[in-house]
């Protein structure tokens, strides 16, 4: 049995299902990621002291640099299958996935500068927040890297069976991780620059 | 969401020019922080430009300037239930106002002498 409303719009609310769906879903990653923002705020407001220049500036704003850049490649990827460029679609989603794999290497030699000094979560509240924020940020990057190699490699057999159902795989995918960056557009100056 | 390829390839360069646009305003945030503003200013500026960046990114490239109702819908209820979570940390800071600095926690620190 096929699910209904994967492709054609449902007539109450005009929208596929997954469309529905990914936007709930985000809406309830903007409270995840509010509920760490506010703990961030209490935590902040309540120190006698908050660190400056613990991080890497030029480090963070590569790593933002980065994920603009795969936002960019990403919602090419989904403009350039909808014009029919299957060739261009794939290039612009694998060069998605290579720069997230990118952000994650910066990510890995950040982490791996703090551990070396010692300065691991445990070793102050800042370190705590940024350590926890980061990191699931870094989580849904890995998540997200997970659904591009798939659309990368064994589902996009789909385009051939049902290209309607396939470019709206691509948008979905493309609105996670749009919210990705823009979580990330936060949390660069909240943790690296304030 | 557009869906004529007319519409797509106008898209495309404004794809390209919200791209450019995110890369100006992050590096204009990383100067203004070496200019070392108050931190009350520098959390203002930061924040005003993260805000606009992150509208640049819903309109545009999550396509928002032009969706159904029922993801505004959606949206506007998820803005109310973020401003909520938002003002939790005030409640805290409105307890302890007109409180001596300190205070507040010594009074939790020591039981009230008889």
């Amino acid at each position: 049995m096929n699910i209904p409303y994967t492709v054609e719009e449902r007539p109450d609310s005009g929208l596929a299902n997954g469309k529905l769906g990914i936007w709930l879903f985000l809406a309830s990653e903007v409270m995840l990621f509010g509920a760490l923002f506010s703990t961030y705020i209490i935590l902040r407001t309540g120190a006698p002291e908050w660190p400056h220049g613990e991080l890497n500036i030029w480090l963070g704003m590569i790593n933002t640099f980065i994920l603009i850049a795969s936002s960019v490649t990403m919602v090419m990827a989904w403009a350039e299958l909808k014009l029919h460029n299957w060739a261009r679609h794939r290039m612009f989603l694998i060069v998605t996935f290579v720069l997230a794999g990118v952000f994650l290497v910066n990510k890995y030699f950040e982490y791996s500068s703090h551990f070396a000094k010692g300065e691991g979560p445990w070793h102050s509240t800042f370190l705590a927040i940024y350590f926890t924020l980061t990191g699931l940020h870094g989580l849904h990057i890995v998540g997200g890297m997970v659904v591009m190699a798939y659309l990368i490699g064994p589902g996009a057999s789909l385009f051939k069976r049902n290209p309607d159902q396939f470019v709206n795989r691509i948008e979905y995918t493309g609105l996670y991780w749009h919210f990705v960056d823009l979580v990330w557009i936060f949390l660069f100056p909240v943790l690296y620059l304030l | 969401m557009h869906s004529d390829p007319e519409a797509i390839k106008r898209s495309v360069r404004l794809y390209f020019m919200i791209g450019a646009a995110l890369f100006v305003c992050t590096g204009i945030t990383v100067a203004v922080n070496q200019v070392h503003l108050a931190v009350p200013l520098a959390i203002t500026v930061a924040l005003i430009i993260a805000s606009i960046k992150g509208s640049m990114v819903a309109s545009v490239f999550m396509h928002l300037s032009h969706e159904k109702r029922w993801i505004y819908g959606a949206l506007i209820l998820t803005v109310l239930f973020f401003i909520v979570l938002m003002s939790v940390p005030m409640f805290t800071v409105g307890d302890s106002i007109g409180t001596p600095i300190g205070a507040a926690n010594a009074s939790h620190a020591q039981p009230p002498e008889r």
